[in-house]
């Protein structure tokens, strides 16, 4: 293939990239910026959207696209409040404590895991795209439905951003981050901002797996990947900040699809892996993280 | 106060003797009734090798209720004991140790993936146990294993390989582009078809090796280099439905090769599923037809009526179950095999293994019947390893039709090994 051709594909699958890692990572970043917990359960969140897009995709009846849009409503809905407990079940009683709270998400991590591998199975489920429409490139010919993830997820990005600036919600979230004693002195109810965080940011990662799940397959293990590369994500563009969570998602998303595609995805890991360690070195709160 | 433990009187050793004797002798008499043959399964239950791991489990379990309706093995019950190795090779002798040493097993089947047999083979040769595994690699017969590891319920992939060569370079073409997983399988694959090309006159001009635990694949597609006329892919794991979809999707409706899949691309997947309308036409390696054939064995009905499978390879319960029919069989083969290496051997117990693999070794021609729903057979009891017809199929209106069957001859190869000469 020519090389105008190859980079364009390459562009391609590293935006689909991108904008899945984008919407995971918003999440990871948003409950550390505000509760300051390292979320070590976030990829299960995601695989459990996943799963669910399934089970809703195999009960509502109809063409594909009904199950699906019912999916992208219930699943994070029904991942949310299984966060939102967790949150008031464990969270809470460990008063937030970070290394507390690290150890408890990865408990959370393999109950979610095998709870998932004893209900649900180990098997990989299919699950139908909303629509089969497929662009014709004189050189190859791609999934329309992977374009429609980029723009679902710039949709889901944007209307968090309106959400944070724009809503008294938003405002409140922003002011807990920023000081959380000043804030429940102002009569802010932080417990119930804690729970809404967590839930939101594990409804952001539900909504990627629903995203996600056309193009690959339900299973259990799949909250592995995501995990890891959300925290690279995090971590580049500065925990908490979500204007860096979606540069650095794309510099990933983009530079993993070309380094694979021109040699080889374990050197895009490679890089990625690196590139962290040279932000921790140089910039330890991320490209536009605050300083702690 | 007398300690009778320290000072026991003569009427309390006699009495604690007699029942010491007793209990010893018990089980001994009991067992000549009934003790059962205990054979371990290591299984695929979960991990990327669990759409494998559910139809070997049916499968072995449908042999079992048929070999202890007619009578067990040499009159001894027979029971499975299934252990879950993850598909994982860390968990693989674990897995073995725990089946020889905890559970009491006989003997140990073996299962598919090549990276977990290969990495559990050793420590099934350290407890001086029978391994027999269904897995198709190449290790077997390479020789890299050990004597108490054998193959006898399916054709490795280096037959199978060299069984397909000379179809496809006479029928598709000679310029073959390679897609396989990176690992000890694919990479038979990868050598052992590129030199089957070669003798063909053929050429393999790309080989594309891809992660087995990879979910994206498009990104590796642009390797394919446009002259390429025939594309040749095998691929495993949960994730063979995105590869084949997106394999699709970048070819779309513009100019594509001639596609030969091994089924593993395919294997529990429905050939009708949306987005797979491009492989019409195409051709894929089976070793056991997924669709029945309308010349079919006289065995095939009762073979897919006792593990459960329809005429087009699904469950009978749930037609969206799709079997992993080229390979399940393997495990009904080696259960029989096992059966006939015990009667053989006159196997009583564990220190009889020695005697059961001696009775394998002399096995040759293992003839078509129920026990073997896939085929004749010939084992070679030098390379440890069996050897089958394969099969051609072409996706025909969604499903796929036997075109071709080889014999048995064109994918023989020279021995590499002879384990009959190294020691237990």
């Amino acid at each position: 293939m020519a090389f105008g051709p190859f980079l364009l594909l390459a562009l391609m699958e590293g935006l689909v990239t991108a904008a899945v890692l984008a919407l995971a990572a918003a999440g990871l970043s948003l409950v550390f910026g505000v509760m300051r917990v390292v979320n070590v359960a976030h990829g299960e969140f995601y695989m459990l959207g996943a799963i669910l897009a399934w089970v809703v995709a195999s009960v509502v009846p109809g063409p594909p696209a009904v199950g699906f849009v019912a999916a992208l409503v219930i699943a994070p809905v029904l991942v949310g409040a299984l966060a939102a407990a967790a949150d008031g079940l464990i969270l809470k009683r460990l008063h937030y404590d970070p290394e507390a709270t690290i150890v408890a998400t990865i408990g959370l991590l393999y109950m979610i895991q095998q709870a998932t591998l004893s209900l649900y199975g180990p098997n990989a489920n299919p699950v139908p795209a909303p629509f089969e429409w497929r662009i014709q490139l004189p050189w190859f010919g791609y999934s329309g439905y992977k374009l429609f993830v980029v723009l679902a997820a710039g949709v889901v990005l944007l209307a968090l951003w309106i959400f944070m600036r724009r809503t008294k919600a938003g405002l409140i979230m922003r002011a807990t981050q920023v000081d959380r004693t000043t804030a429940r002195s102002f009569g802010i109810n932080v417990d119930l901002v804690y729970m809404g965080t967590f839930a939101l940011g594990a409804g952001l990662a539900a909504l990627a797996g629903v995203l996600i799940v056309p193009i690959q397959q339900a299973q259990y293990l799949m909250g592995g990947d995501p995990l890891l590369l959300s925290f690279i994500v995090v971590i580049i563009g500065g925990l908490g900040s979500l204007r860096g969570t979606l540069i650095a998602a794309l510099v990933i998303g983009l530079s993993d699809g070309t380094i694979s595609m021109f040699f080889t995805p374990t050197l895009a890991k490679i890089i990625a892996t690196l590139l962290v360690a040279m932000v921790l070195v140089f910039r330890p709160q991320g490209l536009f993280g605050a300083r702690a | 106060m007398t300690n009778t433990l320290l000072h026991p009187t003569r009427r309390g050793l006699l009495m604690a003797g007699g029942a010491g004797l007793l209990t010893a002798a018990l089980p001994g008499y009991v067992g000549a009734q009934a003790a059962p043959i205990k054979i371990g399964f290591q299984l695929h239950r979960t991990g990327i090798g669990a759409s494998y791991g559910r139809w070997y489990e049916r499968t072995a379990q449908a042999a079992l209720k048929l070999i202890n309706d007619g009578g067990g093995i040499a009159g001894r019950p027979v029971e499975i004991l299934f252990e879950d190795d993850g598909t994982d090779p860390k968990r693989g002798p674990e897995v073995v140790d725990k089946l020889t040493q905890s559970d009491g097993s006989d003997v140990v089947m073996g299962t598919l993936f090549s990276n977990v047999v290969i990495a559990s083979a050793p420590r099934a040769g350290e407890l001086k146990v029978p391994y027999l595994v269904c897995s198709e690699g190449y290790h077997v017969a390479s020789g890299i294993l050990n004597r108490w590891t054998m193959q006898p319920g399916i054709t490795d992939v280096r037959s199978q390989i060299t069984a397909m060569a000379p179809w496809v370079s006479a029928n598709l073409g000679k310029k073959v582009a390679m897609i396989f997983p990176d690992f000890a399988f694919g990479h038979d694959h990868r050598d052992f078809f590129t030199a089957a090309m070669a003798a063909q006159g053929g050429e393999v001009i790309a080989q594309i090796a891809i992660p087995p635990t990879e979910t994206s694949f498009t990104r590796y597609l642009p390797q394919i280099p446009a002259e390429t006329e025939v594309l040749y892919h095998v691929m495993v794991g949960p994730a063979v439905l995105t590869f084949v979809k997106e394999l699709g999707e970048f070819y779309g409706t513009g100019a594509k090769p001639q596609f030969f899949g091994f089924i593993d691309s395919l294997e529990a997947v429905d050939t009708a599923t949306p987005g797979l309308e491009f492989l019409e036409g195409s051709h894929f390696w089976e070793a056991h037809n997924r669709v029945k054939p309308a010349d079919a064995g006289e065995h095939e009905d009762a073979y897919r009526a006792a593990v459960g499978v329809d005429d087009n390879g699904a469950s009978v319960s749930d037609a969206a179950d799709i079997a992993t029919y080229s390979h399940m069989f393997s495990t009904w083969e080696t259960l029989f095999a096992i059966k006939a290496g015990m009667e053989a051997s006159g196997y009583t117990g564990p220190a009889d293994r020695q005697k059961f693999v001696e009775a394998m070794e002399a096995m040759t021609d293992l003839p078509y019947g129920i026990e073997r729903p896939q085929g004749a057979k010939v084992f070679n009891g030098k390379t440890h390893q069996v050897f089958g017809t394969q099969n051609i199929s072409q996706v025909q209106g969604g499903k796929l039709v036997r075109v071709h069957q080889t014999s048995m001859a064109d994918g023989a190869y020279g021995d590499a090994v002879d384990y009959t000469t190294m020691a237990f």
